[in-house]
């Protein structure tokens, strides 16, 4: 326990001596929080729409108008030739086309019939999706309305209509943030850990005071723990501030399950990742291999955890990388403590996964560091 | 004084094909200053890590202050200080953090720790310079501090991997003078060195070549029986049939 | 000439005896296309959603077993109530209740208008949204069943066209960005990482008092990663024409040559940083933390830029990878030529000739 006291004390001495360290273990995370979840808005909104009008009559206007006002498209030009709307498109400066032919107020009063001519820009296939099926409700509610005008006075049957009512569960306002921060919050104090605990480690076996240590009477597993520890106090520092400080003063987030329960699954979760860490750095002789190790496991974990993608929506293979991702747990358990509340037996099987990374992690480190070789 | 406290009996080390230290077997008494030398390559190294316990031996026995190195290597750890060729000391820490430190791990009471430190700054004048990084000192002053630290647990042997590598004359024989002195204590001395006049300084010395053991005789007795004028003469002597490059 | 070649050579040796970074150097990219590829999509797809059909008639059956049918939904059928559909939101599985009401056909038959409700675990809005849409628009679609049975008047019918991915696939709009974010990563974090160490080894000043020019030997430095980096854009290219069926519309040689562009700006950039850090360590924290996250959610190909609040659409503007994004996107899909890229060039231009001067002053006055 007297060792533990010193190697502790060793470790972080060391740490916050290191002035050029120090901002990215404490001011990166909490700045990063502060600003990517703004940046993280993946609503469908703000399309930008191009409207070619060729009748120029008291429908088209209707209809643009009607367009206009449901809130998601904002109109970025109106002319009357396809080509320049086109050109628009090319530049990024469109999204959509709407092109309401010559005719149209004519054609649907005596014809019955009228056709319009929408185009997507849909290199980001959601966004055209989205758009493509946001203007075809408006058009069909358009129909609707113009439809119902002339059926009052005529002999045609009330058309029959669905009113859907919809309720938004936990998160009434849709506030993207809501569910952005926890798990920006999850992947920053990661990163933090993984990479700080393999770079520290490897740098004593850079600069040989590991050779040192190994000569000492220290065991492995006291050496192991001055290691972990440091990083596992400044994981939950940078998760506090993080949750209490930038969540709830910047984002207005407040637990609404237990944060006490959440802290459980913290300490467990840094004790796997920390593990991960140590792994890592036993694998490695420098500094630039120990990084390049921790970078490419954080960048599959970060694409594979559900953070910004759903994982649902997965290929099967790509559905059992994401389940033997560790941050996808953690992401899961802070979504669903945070925002909806769970309690203990909603996240049971959490606990018992991480607790199996945990182990499997450390045991793996430890028995893979080697004071002799 | 006549304790034997290291002990080899053909001990191997083999990296694949390449045999770095082939059945090295030699003694080492209680108090002795014992120099280890050889070119670069040789495999002096490769030996000092197996006797400390970094590196395990292929095969072979040897027994450290009584110890096995096989079963016991934590034992003698307790018993075993050790300064390696590059420099050991924490450079982010302060020259009385890492005495506290190194004091620390090796069980020694917070008090006894003090005095030590006290000691130990008196003798090396470091009096000023307790509360600086040990990256802000002079080369030559974290040499004889890492040494320093390495025996303040009163270790039954030292092991020290070229200590002097890039010091000045000067600096070198106050050096000398610390190891004599934690001699004179009792502590078992176990040096490797290129520079010949260190050799001189030991009681006896080890010379190997090519991973073998090629002569181990105190200096006097190895110059006559090279009949050589200095260690130089003995070292160009033997270190001529080498058959391995230096590193 | 010669010396300079010695240079690069050995700046060659460095990186390939390292197999820790090449897995960083190749495996990333592979990894990425194919995660990008065939993983990661924004679609919303199988997401279990749970039916409380109370009505169990005509309408409402007819209505499930389009919802059955469509790829976005697993449906189970169960009677819950609003505890019971909480308690499910709170395990995490289901993400969506329907509720039809008792007579739904009736009223919507009599008194021609029926309600049906959606309730949304909207902890996650986005998906929230898009399931309602998705529900929103089957139930649509059956009215519009319901209308043609009997002859409507003043019919219109929109005619949807998707330009360039008519497919909707998430790789058209990814792959761009996975160019611009691996280039960035390699050229940036690998050449300040090793321009650093060289300097905290002590190497650099080696080289420094050798009899070649300075300048030189950062350029030394930097030419590895400039062919590492048109090796990957190649593999990336293969890879996403061949494995993913992305189309390649315009220019391959004015592709390669915006590319080349680009690796020289994330070149500079690393140059800067190495000037401004002295450790290892603080380099790579920099060029990862500083440089990767903003280059993933500010580049455009994440999240949308315009969404964003208005300092953040304007700082996107200072990252090169944003205009580099927008050229990809414009020469490989688009099929566009030179004339519309002009100003995205231009801008890149201009930044890397601003890296390079800070940092080459930088450089200059550490020597002296």
């Amino acid at each position: 326990m007297r060792i533990l006291r010193f190697l502790l004390q060793k470790e972080f001495k060391q740490i916050f001596r290191n002035k050029s360290l120090l901002p990215m273990i404490f001011l990166m995370p909490i700045i990063q929080l502060i600003v990517m979840p703004l940046a993280a808005d993946y609503e469908v909104k703000n399309i930008n729409l191009s409207i070619v009008d060729h009748d120029h009559s008291t429908y088209s206007q209707k209809l643009t108008s009607k367009i206009i006002s449901s809130g998601y498209f904002i109109l970025s030009d109106y002319g009357n030739s396809f080509k320049n709307s086109l050109q628009q498109v090319e530049q990024d400066k469109s999204d959509l086309i709407l092109e309401i032919p010559q005719g149209f107020e004519k054609n649907i009063v005596r014809e019955n019939k009228q056709k319009l001519f929408i185009a997507v820009n849909a290199i980001n296939g959601t966004k055209a999706g989205l758009g493509g099926a946001y203007i075809n409700n408006i058009i069909f509610n358009f129909n609707n309305d113009l439809r119902n005008d002339w059926i009052q006075s005529m002999r045609y049957n009330q058309i029959p209509t669905i009113e859907i009512v919809s309720s938004n569960w936990f998160n009434t306002f849709l506030n993207y943030t809501f569910f952005m921060v926890p798990g920006i919050l999850v992947v920053l104090v990661t990163m933090v850990c993984i990479y700080m605990c393999s770079l520290n480690i490897v740098k004593e076996k850079e600069i040989g005071t590991i050779e040192q240590i190994n000569v000492t009477p220290i065991k492995k597993f006291h050496f192991i723990l001055g290691k972990l520890i440091p990083f596992w106090v400044i994981g939950v520092f940078i998760f506090s501030v993080g949750l209490f400080v930038v969540g709830r003063l910047v984002y207005g987030i407040i637990p609404v399950g237990n944060a006490g329960l959440v802290y459980a699954f913290l300490s467990l979760y840094l004790i796997a990742m920390l593990g991960l860490g140590l792994l890592i750095s036993t694998y490695s002789e420098t500094q630039q291999q120990a990084m390049s190790v921790a970078f490419f496991f954080m960048m599959v974990f970060l694409l594979m955890s559900g953070l910004f993608t759903s994982i649902d929506s997965m290929p099967e293979w790509a559905k059992i990388i994401a389940n033997c991702n560790p941050v996808t747990y953690f992401i899961e358990v802070m979504r669903m403590v945070v925002l909806k509340g769970s309690n203990f037996s909603d996240i049971k099987n959490h606990f018992i996964i991480m607790t199996g990374f945990a182990v499997l992690f450390n045991s793996w480190a430890i028995l893979n560091y080697k004071k002799t070789s | 004084m006549n304790e034997i406290v290291i002990k080899t009996d053909k001990l191997t080390k083999r990296f694949g094909n390449f045999i770095a230290a082939n059945e090295i077997t030699f003694e080492v008494k209680a108090g002795e200053i014992f120099g280890f030398l050889g070119a670069n390559g040789a495999g002096k190294t490769t030996a000092m890590r197996m006797l400390c316990g970094l590196s395990k031996p292929s095969s072979g026995n040897a027994t450290i202050a009584g110890f096995d190195i096989y079963k016991e290597t934590e034992k003698i750890k307790k018993n075993i200080g050790y300064m390696s060729q590059k420099f050991s000391l924490y450079e982010d820490l302060t020259v009385i953090e890492n005495i506290r430190f190194f004091g620390g791990i090796y069980g020694i009471s917070d008090k006894q720790i003090n005095e030590k430190s006290n000691t130990l700054i008196e003798q090396l004048g470091l009096k000023n310079e307790t509360k600086k990084l040990v990256a802000s000192l002079p080369l030559g002053w974290k040499q004889k501090l890492a040494f320093s630290v390495a025996i303040l647990h009163e270790p039954k042997i030292v092991f020290l991997d070229e200590p002097t590598g890039g010091v000045d004359p000067v600096t070198r024989r106050q050096f000398w003078d610390l190891i004599y002195s934690a001699s004179d204590r009792g502590i078992t001395i176990f040096v490797t060195t290129h520079y010949m006049d260190e050799a001189e300084y030991c009681n006896r010395i080890s010379m190997m070549v090519d991973g073998v053991i090629k002569a181990l005789d105190t200096p006097t007795n190895l110059k006559k029986q090279f009949s050589a004028d200095s260690m130089d003469e003995v070292f160009f002597e033997l270190a001529r049939g080498a058959k391995r490059k230096g590193d | 000439m010669k010396q300079f070649l010695t240079f690069v050579k050995k700046e060659f040796f460095h990186v390939f005896r390292d197999n820790k970074t090449l897995l960083m150097l190749f495996g990333i990219p592979i990894v990425q296309i194919t995660l990008f590829g065939f993983a990661l999509t924004n679609e919303i797809k199988n997401t279990e959603i749970v039916v409380c059909d109370y009505a169990k008639d005509a309408a409402s059956k007819r209505i499930i077993n389009a919802l059955e049918a469509s790829k976005n939904f697993e449906v189970t059928k169960a009677n819950l109530n609003h505890h019971q559909i909480e308690t499910s939101f709170k395990t995490g599985k289901i993400k969506l209740a329907i509720v039809f009401p008792n007579n739904f056909n009736k009223e919507l038959l009599h008194l021609k208008k029926a309600q049906l409700q959606i309730i949304a675990d909207a902890s996650d809005p986005n998906t929230a949204t898009t399931l309602t849409n998705y529900v929103s628009n089957i139930v649509m679609n059956y009215q519009l069943e319901l209308i043609q049975n009997n002859p409507i008047p003043y019919q219109i019918t929109p005619e949807v066209r998707m330009l360039y991915n008519p497919e909707l696939k998430g790789a058209t709009n990814f792959v761009p960005g996975v160019m611009a974010l691996v280039l960035m990563l390699v050229c940036v974090l690998m050449t300040s990482v090793s321009i650093v160490r060289e300097k905290e080894k002590g190497t650099m000043e080696v080289l420094l008092v050798s009899p070649f020019n300075p300048f030189l030997v950062i350029i030394s430095k930097a030419v590895p990663y400039f062919v590492l980096s048109l090796v990957n854009l190649t593999i990336i290219l293969l890879l996403s024409v061949f494995l993913l069926d992305m189309p390649f519309n315009g220019s391959i040689i004015l592709l390669f040559t915006v590319s080349s562009l680009f690796i020289i700006t994330s070149l500079s950039l690393g140059l800067m940083i190495s000037n401004i850090t002295n450790s290892e360590q603080s380099a790579m924290l920099i060029s990862l933390m500083g440089m990767l996250i903003p280059t993933l959610l500010l580049a455009g190909f994440m999240f949308p830029i315009e969404n964003m609040p208005k300092p953040l659409q304007f700082f996107s503007n200072i990252i090169p990878a944003k205009w580099y994004y927008i050229i990809v996107k414009s020469i490989m899909i688009k099929g566009l030529g030179f004339s519309s890229i002009i100003k995205e060039t231009l801008i890149l231009i201009a930044m890397t000739i601003f890296l390079l001067l800070v940092s080459l002053k930088k450089f200059k006055i550490r020597l002296e």
